[in-house]
């Protein structure tokens, strides 16, 4: 057998594509540069670009568990309602409110929550996990409705006090420039980080755990440790999105806990392309325009065309927007070699 | 008297009214080249999951170099050297050939928890990698994902993964199993060369893979030892050719 000496194995191909995956591509500050466009070109829109970085972030928190880790959930509103509730109510009693230490503790509360009943569901696989993770959001609702005193029951809490972020920009309302900034700008270390992690040995073998997870257990791999810290790390950070949409719209109330919040998040993942990163961005872009401009024409009927697209998908792509994109590039790159 | 890697004593595995595994007494010397053969249904595979801890025994006690590993994990017995192949590929289908053996080397390196480095900065664990990769000849695949490689490469992987775990002990169940005669030759060629210090147990159904590999054979008839011995030994017991006969004569014990 020739056996290569080391530095013609690290040279392989297959080892310098692996050295080098994390590397940046260059068509990755695009998304970014189109964010900083979309705020000269729309002044007029920043609600709406606002929402939609907000949910692209609840969206990338979702990939982490969902798409990289393999842990399905229907109730990943738990942690953004816990991040929202958590600006509310300290804001709402005039206990805390200067935004970006808010944001920490909005992040702290979710990632508690996401790690103490992710070492209870986190035992279960399948459908007993998406029943559990479902029945933990719809536990948090129904609290966030009982205990009206603090939480506001169904009415929410609105008319937060959002102080202006470092002392000067304030929170407006009707001109939410400085929302939209605040909440890129946050969107974007939250995204370093994910990428980050995704690229990393811990983000390799999450990766093992949805590929296979007996063989994890079988390759030595604390597998339940994993998918809690995961499953806590994806919580702070839907938590940091739920936070975020509480601060930018000064109010609360139970719809970021509910289901429908939830399954919208899930759709638009499978839409856009799970376990992929970007999935999140084209998902929610996807989704949320289409729903803007559907609404427009048919206001009784929008959310069949959303359907129709959405069965189109699960059936003919199920790696969403992204994969028909991956397979398109790659056919179109076998037709040129060939 | 030899070091012995891995023991049973009196192990039982009960399921209901089943009982699979029954009052097993079994010795892996270190370094042995020992087959575990038995009809369909024998507990092979359960007596496989015992000594791996996937599943806890009903009674009895496991073994490693004189140390109880009964109440030990799956995860921590891996750490302490036992490695396994599972009959039915058990692979990260999605991921590259490369990817699979860097998930295990990661593991056993230790380098699995890192968070905030990228995976590719582990050159070590690359290099092990493709080093593994090179021995079993698959380097030319590691970039496939392994959804695209012929079925005998696969089973090269299993046998890489668990390689990637630098094992004391390697567990074989069934390595050649499902693969076209064409092939198999490459599965056996890597078992030939395994590392001597390695003590390896191989299930396997083809006589003519046992007879050539082992130097121990053990005979498992409904989850009891019916017989252990050398391969001639076994080949002229009267009792295995009972068992194997009109079951499995395809391939005839003594050939």
């Amino acid at each position: 057998m020739n056996t290569m000496q080391a530095p013609a194995l690290i040279k392989h191909p297959a080892a310098l594509a692996l050295a080098n995956r994390h590397r940046l591509r260059l068509w990755e500050p695009l998304p970014w540069l189109l964010a900083i466009a979309y705020f000269f070109a729309f002044p007029n829109h920043l609600g709406f670009g606002t929402e939609l970085l907000v949910t692209i972030l609840f969206a990338l928190s979702l990939d982490l568990a969902l798409g990289y880790a393999g842990i399905v959930t229907l109730g990943h509103a738990a942690f953004f309602g816990a991040g929202a509730y958590t600006i509310g109510m300290l804001a709402k009693h005039g206990i805390w409110s200067e935004p970006i230490t808010a944001l920490i503790m909005a992040a702290a509360v979710a990632g508690l929550i996401g790690l103490a009943s992710g070492l209870v569901l986190l035992r279960t696989t399948g459908l007993t996990l998406l029943m559990l993770t479902l029945c933990t959001m719809a536990l948090l609702e129904e609290a966030a409705n009982l205990w009206h005193e603090y939480t506001g029951g169904f009415d929410g809490l609105d008319g937060l006090e959002i102080p202006p972020l470092f002392g000067t920009f304030e929170f407006s309302p009707l001109y939410p420039t400085t929302q939209y900034l605040y909440v890129l700008a946050v969107l974007f270390l939250c995204f370093l980080f994910v990428r980050t992690l995704v690229y990393s040995p811990f983000g390799q073998s999450l990766t093992g755990i949805r590929e296979n997870m007996l063989r994890m257990h079988a390759v030595g791999a604390p597998v339940n440790r994993r998918l809690v810290t995961c499953y806590a790390i994806s919580a702070a950070i839907a938590g940091i999105a739920g936070g975020l949409w509480a601060q930018a719209n000064a109010y609360v109330n139970l719809s970021t806990l509910s289901l429908d919040r939830s399954a919208t998040v899930v759709i638009i993942l499978v839409l856009g392309g799970y376990g992929r990163l970007y999935g999140a961005f084209v998902g929610a872009v996807a989704y949320m325009v289409l729903a803007h401009y559907l609404a427009k024409i048919y206001p009784t009927a929008w959310q069949l065309g959303l359907g129709l697209m959405l069965v189109i998908i699960a059936l003919f792509a199920r790696n969403g927007i992204l994969g028909i994109g991956a397979a398109l590039l790659k056919r179109l790159h076998i037709g040129r070699s060939a | 008297m030899t070091a012995r890697a891995l023991e049973t004593r009196a192990v039982s595995k009960r399921f209901g009214a089943l009982t699979a595994v029954q009052d097993v007494n079994f010795r892996l010397e270190a370094g042995a080249r020992h087959a575990l053969i038995g009809p369909n249904g024998a507990g092979k595979t359960t007596f496989i999951n015992l000594l791996t801890g996937v599943l806890a025994p009903s009674q009895g006690q496991v073994l490693l170099n004189g140390d109880d590993i009964t109440a030990v994990s799956e995860a921590d017995r891996v750490k302490r050297g036992i490695a396994r192949t599972f009959q039915i590929n058990r692979l990260f289908r999605g991921l590259s050939v490369l990817e699979n053996v860097y998930i295990a080397v990661a593991e056993r390196m230790g380098a699995a928890p890192i968070m905030i480095k990228p995976a590719g900065s582990r050159s070590d664990v690359i290099e092990e990698s493709m080093r593994l990769l090179e021995l079993l000849n698959l380097q030319d695949d590691a970039q496939h994902r392994i959804s695209e490689l012929p079925y005998g490469r696969q089973r090269l992987v299993e046998i890489a993964i668990a390689l990637g775990l630098n094992p004391k002990v390697l567990l074989l169940d069934e390595p050649a199993a499902g693969v076209p005669s064409s092939e198999s030759h490459m599965i056996l060629d890597v078992i030939d060369q395994l590392d001597p210090d390695i003590a390896v147990l191989i299930i396997e159904h083809d006589m003519d893979v046992v007879f050539r590999f082992a130097k121990k054979i053990t005979v498992l008839v409904a989850g009891a030892v019916l017989t252990e011995g050398t391969p001639q030994q076994i080949a002229s017991d009267e009792r295995v050719r009972a068992v194997y006969l009109g079951q499995d004569t395809q391939h005839g014990i003594a050939s």
